[in-house]
Formats: C-alpha cells, structure tokens, sequence
C-alpha cells in the first residue's frame, strides 16, 4: 500500500505561561506520521503530548518549529485558516467528551455534520460506535463509556483525514475503556482513518502501529508494534 | 432546525428564570418608552387633527372695541388666509341646583353662515337657531360636570341683566382642548364654562352692533407669522389691543405643548435608566454562561466552528432574550397607552380617541433596546469567540481571593467564616458587586423619580396656597374700577376685609429677551398675600422698582438693578423703565410686582383694582354669592379650598396611574437584579457550598453565605438609590419646568420609605426562590460533576 506522509513535524516547541511561571511543555520535537497509521502518545502527565496533539490538530499554535500537514504548514496558518482545517480534516476526541448537554446523542454529532464537507449521517457515525438506540438520550442519560462513545461518533462522522484522541479512555473503567478502544481500533482499520491516541497507560500502547514515548518535552523513544494486538487483547 | 440552534433554545429553557426576569426590565424599559411615545403621538394626532377638521386660528388678538369694516383690511395683511372677527366676553352664569356663581367665556359664533376657524364639533344638538338670541351651545366638559343636557336652560348675567339662555347643543372646540380658566391652576369644569351664541345675539347684549373685540386669523402656507403680528398690532393698536399673539400664546395650546415637552422628556430619561439596567444584566448572565460553557465552546471549535460562528450563537441567545422583552414590552406599552390616552381624554377635550402606535415608535424601541443588549455583551461575546480551544479545554483558574479591607484592617476576627466569606466575595469583585449596588439602586430611584411629583405638588400647592396666599376668595371685576369697590365689598354681610389686587397687561423687555405677563399690584398693607424670598420668607413688596418671580427673572436674564422696559398693554399705553428690586420664589405661574400706588401711577391711571382677596364668614357663603350676584362690576370669584380641591381631583388619577406603573417597574428591576446576581452566584458557588453541607453546614448556614452577601448588597444599595433618586427627581424637576408651574424638589419620608418597601420587598421575594434552589442543592451530584 502506497503510504503518504500525512503529519512532518520539525524542531517544533511551545512555551507557554502560567501565572508567574514559563512552562516550557515542548522542546523541539521531530516526528512523522503516515496515513492509515495508529500511533500512541505516551509519557506521564506534562511530557507535552497534550500539547503535541493540540498543535496537530490546530487547537494551539507553536512557539517554534514547523508542522506540515500534507501540503499545508500549520504553523504559519492564521485563526481562518486553522478553522477551515479543524472543520474538513481532524475529528476530535477528548478526555472528558465535552458533548454539549443540551443537545442528545443525535444531536451532538449533527452539530458537526451540520459544517462538515462530505459527512455521514449522525444514525451511521453512532451505529459504528454501537449506539443506535440510544440515538434521543441526552448526555446526562448516558454513561461515561456511552458518552464518550458518542464523542468519537462526533469525530468521525465527518470522515475526518486524522484522528486525535486524547486519554479517551481516562475517564473510564477498564471494560468500558476497551468498548471505545474497539471503536477507535475499528475506525482506523475500516476507513483508514490516520490516528493518534494519548495515553499515560502503557498497556494501550500494544494496539499502536508505532508508540512515541514522550517526556519533559522531547520525545524520548520511538517503537514500532511488528504485531498489533486488538484491544480485546489489552488488559489493564 | 440546526443542531445548534436547538442547544440555544435548551440553553435559553435551563435558564428561563433569569432571561425571563431580565426580558421583564427590557419589557419595562420598551412598555414606558411606548407608553409615554405613543401617548404622546397620540395626543398630537388628536390635536393635529383637531385643529385640520375644525380650522383652528394661528393669530389671535383682543381689543376694545373696533368696527366691522376693519376686517377688510386685517384679510389684505400679506400672509392672512381666513379672518373671523368675534365678540368675546367675560360672564358669569347660575346653574340652577348648584349654589355658586360659575364664570364663563362667552364667545360669539357667525350668525348666519358656518365660522371660518375655530369651528365647533357638536356632541349633541345643532348650533344656535339665527333667529333667537336666547340659545347657546356649552362646553362639554361644563356640561357633563352639572349634568347638562340639549332643552335644559341656565342663567347668564350679562352686563348685570338676567338672561336665560335655552342650551341647543353641546360642544367641543379646537380653541378649548384645554377648557381652563386664564391664571388657573388646573382645569375646574364645575366653576368655568365656555358659551357660544350667535354674534347678533352677543353684539345686543353687550352694545357692540357693527363692532368687534376679538379677531383670530389663520395664515397662507409659508407666511411669516411674526410680520403678521407686527401689521396687525399696527392695524389695531387705536382700537385698545392687547397685542396680536401666536398659538404659543394661547392658553389651551401651551398647556397641550407643556404636556408634550413632558411625556418627551420622560420618554428618554426612565427607558435609558431600564434599557441600561437591562445591558448590566446580560453582561453578568452571558459572562457567567461563557464561562460555564467554555468547553463546548471549545468542542466546537475543535470541530471547525469559527470565531464568528460561536459569536454569532451568543448574539443569537441575546437577541432572543431582548425579542421576547421588546415584544411583551410592545404589547404592555401599547395598552398602557390606550388606558393612559384614554384618561388625558377627560382632561383635554378632543372629539375622538385615536390611539396610534407608530411603527417608528417600534423600530426606535427595538433598535435602541438591541444595540444596548449588545453593546452590554459585546465583551462576554468576544472573549467566548476569541477563547483559545487548547486553553478553553484546561478548567478555569480558580478564583482568586486575597484578605479583604476588613481583615487588614483586623476586623476579620471578630467575623465568622461565613460572614468573611461574604465580605470576601464582594471585595473579590469590586465592580460586579458595585454594578449590582448600582442595579438594585436604580429600582429605587426609579421609585422616588416616578413618585416624588406627588410631594413635589404638595409642597407647592402648600407654598403657593397657604404660605404666599392666605385669602379665603378672591373677585375679580371686569376691568380696572375705582377704589370704592373694595368697600362695596366690605359692607357685605360675612366679608370681614378686602384688600385690594391690580393686575396690569404688560409686556416686559430686557435687553433683546420679552415676555408677556400681567404686573400684579401689591399693597404693603396687604396681609392676605406675601411675597416670599428664595428662603420662603415673607418680604415687604419695596415701595420702588419691580419685583420678578425667580422664573422670569431668568426668562428675561435679569436680575436686581437690571433695567426692564414695560410696555403697558391697556390704556394710553405707556412704555416706562423701572429697575428690579428684588427677585422672589414662586413656583406656580410667572408673574411681576409692584407697589400697588406705584404700578397705578405708571399706568396713568388713579387708584385703581381688578380685583380683591378676601376674608370671609364660609357659613354665609351662599348670602355673600346671593350678593355678589348683584353687583355688575365683579366678573368672578373663586375660593381657594375650592381651587385646591379641584386641582387634587383632576390630579388624582393621573398621579395613581403613574405611581402604579413607577411601582411595579421598580419591583420589576429590584427583582431582576437580585434574582439574576444570586442565580449567578449559586452557579458559581453551588460546588464550594455543597462541599461546606457536606462538612457538616446546615442549609441555613450556606443559605447565609449566599443570601448574605445579596442582602449586603441590597442594603448599602438602599441610601444609593435615594441619592439617584434625588438625583433624578433634581434633574426631571429641571426638564419638566414650564410657565405654569415649576416643581419643587421635595421627596418626602413616606416616599424614601415606599421606595426601600419595594425594593427590600422583591429583594427578599428573589432571595426566597433561590433559598428553595439551595434547599435542593444535591451533594454528591456537585461534587461529582466537573466543573
């Protein structure tokens, strides 16, 4: 299969304050990332992989270096410009779901449908995540794992190039976790999806295709899974 | 309906208390804004139309006496259209059933042909027959308060003979909107009347055959009114006028236009006062629902929705808020307006009630309504668009506190924990808190400003009728007439003193300023009426110069030792300079005085009054009316009780229809406010309150923490909202100061009293519903849910 390099990130820092300290959280980076490849971040908290994600998914802007997606340099984009790319290419997934309470399930992923180029229909993302009936349930009607569920049906219903995820399953008991790593597992396998997942549990590391060890700002190392194991596989 | 439109309407029903209560100030602010503009409009509609259909003059001029053929000449002055040339006079009628004299105008109507201007618009009956000089049509309004009807007959005293006058319709005309008797408080529709006849009628009973002593004209399009005046002033200046005036001059027509300069200048004072309020409390709900929504805004974001996007989502919440409060403020506004034109229609007379809402008046109220909303929320609105998503996904800061004035210094010992709290959380805001002193302030001053009128009138109807005039009646005779008069007077059974009044037509100059005003004639020896200083003291009226009341001393732009030029309007007319003496406080009217010797004597006449004041036995009142009755030379009487009584009735519905409204807007605002800051105040606080339950606090305690601080805060807005009040009644009393009457700043006890009622009162009703919200407060659930 013909691989296209998806994310070239070079020399890439952010510093930023706060309150009365400069935190430096990325300290030159270098990385690749290529399409249809599941990587995971991992490294203890404030290693900087929440940042890392957040640049690559035009949340946050650097301080220094470069990030090119596909043809594009993120970071000499301006606000417009990251928004256009926000909305076609990357689907989102974060910690703690951030769903909209007053929307339902349904609703919550047509919030993105709604702007999104060539989506899917809100029924279709939800069943991929196994939540057809629970299409009318409000936030507060689901569980954590439903929620976050939900989440990802958001974030790939407009059949996004990449996929950032961030501790998806942090929130989460371990059954419930490995429900949404399935999802995530089975989005990247059936469309192709490019990932990346955040994670401070090394035990979700063996369902990547590469694993980026993150610390203090640098990445520390970088393995490659010659076999990638299914997240039923996984146990924490 | 897109996605996120449905989340705003959620959004807008899980907060539906506090938009509600702030769509309630808007609706205020838009109600009193309609209410005051369309009734305004409405009443020149009404007037305007008047005044077309009925051809009401625009010059109008009294004289002696002049003949017939003079008319020809006044119609070839440039700029003329219409003449009527009338017969206008003073008489006093008796109304079987009621006990005292009635004075009346008596104006002459074309004998034999349909008049020109001022025509009448006939309620009941038909105009006099040409052929009988003993028919009449009454004014309506004297007609209704006697309960006069077409057929009934009354008395008229015409040159000291009876004549019976048969009543063949009754009428309204645009010349008497305002049916009041000239130097009247208010209108008395039981003592003053206006009667028409047809002019040979009137030219018999009073000798004026081929003459006339009053003529009103109306004016081409585009003629210059005051060259008018000037060749008509010349035309008839050897026929004994008075000077011809314009509409500005004509009693009915100022008061209407007073009445107008009015309801303008509330119209833009207590909306603003609303509308601002309304903004305050958007800014603190939009923020505060920025804030807890931070991470859907950056959810959104994350998804690709733009800056404008988001902006546009709270612009949209806004709007919704300020739609519903604008579109229950329209409705209110306009039936109020319905009622309170409705209710001017028993005070000015018009032929029908045309209430008219603008559209115009809509478009301002909105227009003005929505940029204030968003003017208030502009930075709320921004800071959500501009939220960084990376930042936006990290929880907000905690909050950050520091040891307040109190406790350095060292009174935060003697303080529990929860009243630290408190006084924490007010210093940790200064201006939210200062902003919402301000808000709960200006219900109250809302209060004092919409019913202080009712002290301020007190007061004045106090100074002017019980402190400068003390006189139990007063007569006025048909013209200047000897000295001899007041002893007539005073050998009447029950009048124990009669002191003499002059009033002399005169127009006053200084420098390139003018006014028109009578000169009154004060005798030092007088002791039924005092001149009062600005301190209200009685002063001595000086034996020289002129004495202004403190209005027209600033109409003029004079004061002591400034040299004013009268132009005496009656007699031979003499133009004499006479310094001012002094200047004296009155607040109704506007007049100048003189030593009465000393006004006589610029006059070129000898001793002379008008009029007398008078001290009488009340119990023979019905002899002394009986006798008064049979002397020519008095023109009318009037009692002062009866004056004062008259004023109150035809106040008193207006001052309890605005002291209702007054009333329920400064409850509407006191609540909105209260209930707003201490819903916001227990979404910011619910966490750390369940955490203190959950530490064993009664809910009485953590309902102190919260309902504490509001309570501070509604109290030191209490003394706040006097000073605005004062403030604005200071300001209002200023703008709504006029030729009739000048308003007294003076807010009495019950009127402080009344505003911090109402302003405690829905304070204490906001508090309660939240209390119920604390009740409620469930502790593992706050304590679960991230913030």
């Amino acid at each position: 299969m013909q691989r296209d390099l998806v994310f070239s990130i070079q020399g890439l820092t952010k510093v930023y304050r706060m309150g009365e300290v400069e935190v430096h959280a990325l300290r030159g980076v270098d990385l690749e990332l290529w399409s249809g490849e599941l990587i995971v971040l991992l490294g203890p908290s404030g290693s900087g992989k929440s940042t890392l994600l957040n640049i690559m998914g035009g949340l946050d802007v650097a301080t220094g270096g470069r990030v090119v997606y596909r043809e594009r340099e993120l970071t000499r984009a301006g606000e417009a410009e990251l928004t256009e790319y926000r909305r076609f290419h990357v689907g989102f997934v974060f910690q703690f779901y951030n769903l909209i309470p007053s929307l339902t399930a349904k609703e919550n992923v047509a919030v993105v449908t709604e702007i999104a180029a060539k989506p899917m229909r809100p029924e279709d993302a939800l069943s991929i995540v196994g939540l057809s009936e629970r299409l009318d349930h409000f936030p507060a009607q689901l569980s954590g794992g439903e929620q976050q569920r939900v989440a990802i049906a958001r974030a790939i219903s407009k059949n996004p190039d990449v996929l950032l995820c961030d501790e998806p399953t942090g929130a989460l008991d371990s059954e419930t976790g490995i429900v949404v790593l399935e999802a995530i597992d089975r989005i990247n396998r059936e469309l192709g999806t490019t990932t990346a997942v955040i994670t401070h549990n090394s035990d979700i590391a063996g369902m990547a295709d590469r694993v980026v060890h993150l610390s203090n700002g640098h990445i520390s190392e970088v393995i490659s899974n010659p076999v990638k194991k299914t997240p039923r596989e996984l146990h924490w | 309906m897109k996605a996120l439109d449905k989340k705003l309407i959620r959004d807008l029903w899980t907060m539906r208390g506090q938009a509600f209560a702030i769509a309630l100030v808007i609706a205020s602010g838009v109600a009193t804004f309609v209410l005051l503009v369309s009734t305004m409009d409405s009443l020149k509609l009404m007037r305007d139309s008047f005044y077309r259909e009925y051809a009401f003059a625009e010059v109008f001029a009294s004289l002696k006496r002049a003949p017939e053929g003079l008319k020809e000449r006044i119609e070839d002055i440039p700029g003329v259209e219409q003449v009527e040339t009338r017969v206008v006079a003073d008489v006093r009628l008796e109304v079987s059933g009621f006990g005292e004299p009635v004075s009346a105008m008596l104006v002459s109507l074309p004998t034999d042909r349909p008049a020109r201007l001022n025509r009448l618009h006939l309620r009941q009956g038909r105009l006099p027959d040409p052929e009988k000089t003993d028919e009449a049509v009454l004014s309506e309004a004297f007609a209704e308060a006697h309960g006069l009807r077409v057929g009934d007959a009354i008395t008229a005293i015409i040159e000291g003979r009876m004549k019976e006058i048969r009543i063949a319709g009754i009428a309204l005309s645009p010349e008497f909107i305002l049916q009041v008797r000239p130097g009247a408080l208010s209108p008395d529709y039981k003592r003053y009347a206006i009667v028409w006849m047809t002019r040979d009628a009137v030219e018999a009973a009073y000798d004026m055959d081929g003459a006339f002593n009053n003529v009103v004209a109306s004016l081409s399009s585009g003629a210059d009114p005051s060259r008018v005046i000037t060749r008509l002033d010349e035309l008839l200046a050897r026929y004994g006028a008075l000077g011809a005036t314009t509409r500005e001059d004509q009693v009915s027509h100022r008061y209407l236009t007073e009445e107008f300069k009015q309801l303008e200048r509330s119209a833009t004072i207590f909306p603003a006062i609303f509308i601002g309020v309304a903004a305050f409390l958007l800014n603190v709900v939009i923020s505060r629902t920025v804030s807890t929504q931070r991470e859907q805004i950056a959810a959104l974001k994350a998804f690709g929705y733009g800056n404008l996007a988001i902006g546009l989502h709270y612009v949209k919440l806004i709007s919704l808020v300020a739609f519903i409060g604008i579109a229950v403020g329209v409705v209110l506004g306009a039936w109020l307006g319905a009622r309170l034109s409705g209710l001017y229609m028993g005070f000015y007379r018009f032929p029908y009630l045309l209430y008219e809402l603008e559209p115009r008046v809509v478009l301002i109220a909105s227009a003005v309504t929505g940029l204030a909303a968003l003017a208030g929320t502009i930075f709320a609105v921004s800071r959500a668009a501009a939220l960084p998503p990376a930042e936006a996904l990290r929880p907000e800061p905690p909050s950050r506190y520091r040891q307040t004035l109190l406790d350095r210094l060292g009174f935060g010992r003697v303080l529990s924990q929860p009243s630290r709290m408190i006084f924490r959380n007010i210093e940790r805001r200064p201006v939210k808190s200062l902003l919402s002193v301000i808000g709960i302030s200006l219900a109250g001053a809302i209060l004092i400003a919409g019913i202080f009128f009712g002290d301020a009138v007190d007061y004045l109807i106090n100074v002017q009728f019980r402190l400068a005039q003390r006189e139990d009646m007063r007569v006025t005779f048909t013209g200047p007439v000897s000295w001899q008069a007041l002893y007539d007077l005073e050998g009447v059974e029950g009048i124990y003193r009669a002191e003499p009044a002059r009033s002399v037509p005169a127009r006053l100059r200084f420098k390139h300023r003018s006014f028109r005003t009578p000169v009154q004639g004060v005798s030092p020896e007088n002791r039924l009426q005092d001149l009062l200083d600005v301190e209200l003291d009685p002063v001595r009226v000086p034996p020289q110069g002129l004495v202004l009341t403190d209005y027209l001393g600033s109409i003029l732009g004079a004061g002591p030792g400034d040299v004013v030029t009268i132009e005496v309007l009656e007699g031979a007319k003499p133009v004499v300079e006479v310094p001012v003496a002094m200047l004296v406080k009155q607040y109704i009217g506007v007049a100048a005085y003189m030593d009465i010797a000393e006004l006589n004597r610029l006059a070129g006449e000898g001793r002379a009054v008008t009029g007398a004041n008078l001290v009488i036995d009340r119990g023979l009142l019905p002899e002394i009316y009986d006798e008064l009755s049979d002397m020519p030379k008095v023109a009318g009487t009037a009692v002062r009780t009866d004056e004062i009584r008259s004023f109150y009735e035809t106040q008193a519905e207006f001052l309890l229809f605005f002291t209702f409204i007054a009333t329920l807007l400064a409850a509407t605002i006191a609540f909105g406010v209260v209930y707003n800051t201490a819903r916001i105040a227990l979404s910011e606080r619910s966490r750390e309150l369940a955490s203190l339950r959950v530490l064993g606090y009664t809910r009485g305690e953590i309902s102190y923490i919260l309902l504490g601080e509001l309570a501070v805060l509604t109290l030191a807005s209490v003394p706040l909202g006097f000073l605005f009040g004062s403030g604005i009644a200071a300001y209002l009393a200023t703008e709504l100061g006029s030729e009739l009457f000048r308003l007294p700043v003076v807010i009495e006890l019950s009127t402080y009293s009344m505003s911090a009622a109402v302003v405690l009162g829905s304070a204490a009703v906001s508090g309660l519903i939240v209390r119920r919200r604390l009740d409620r407060l469930d502790l593992v659930e706050v304590l679960k849910a991230r913030e």
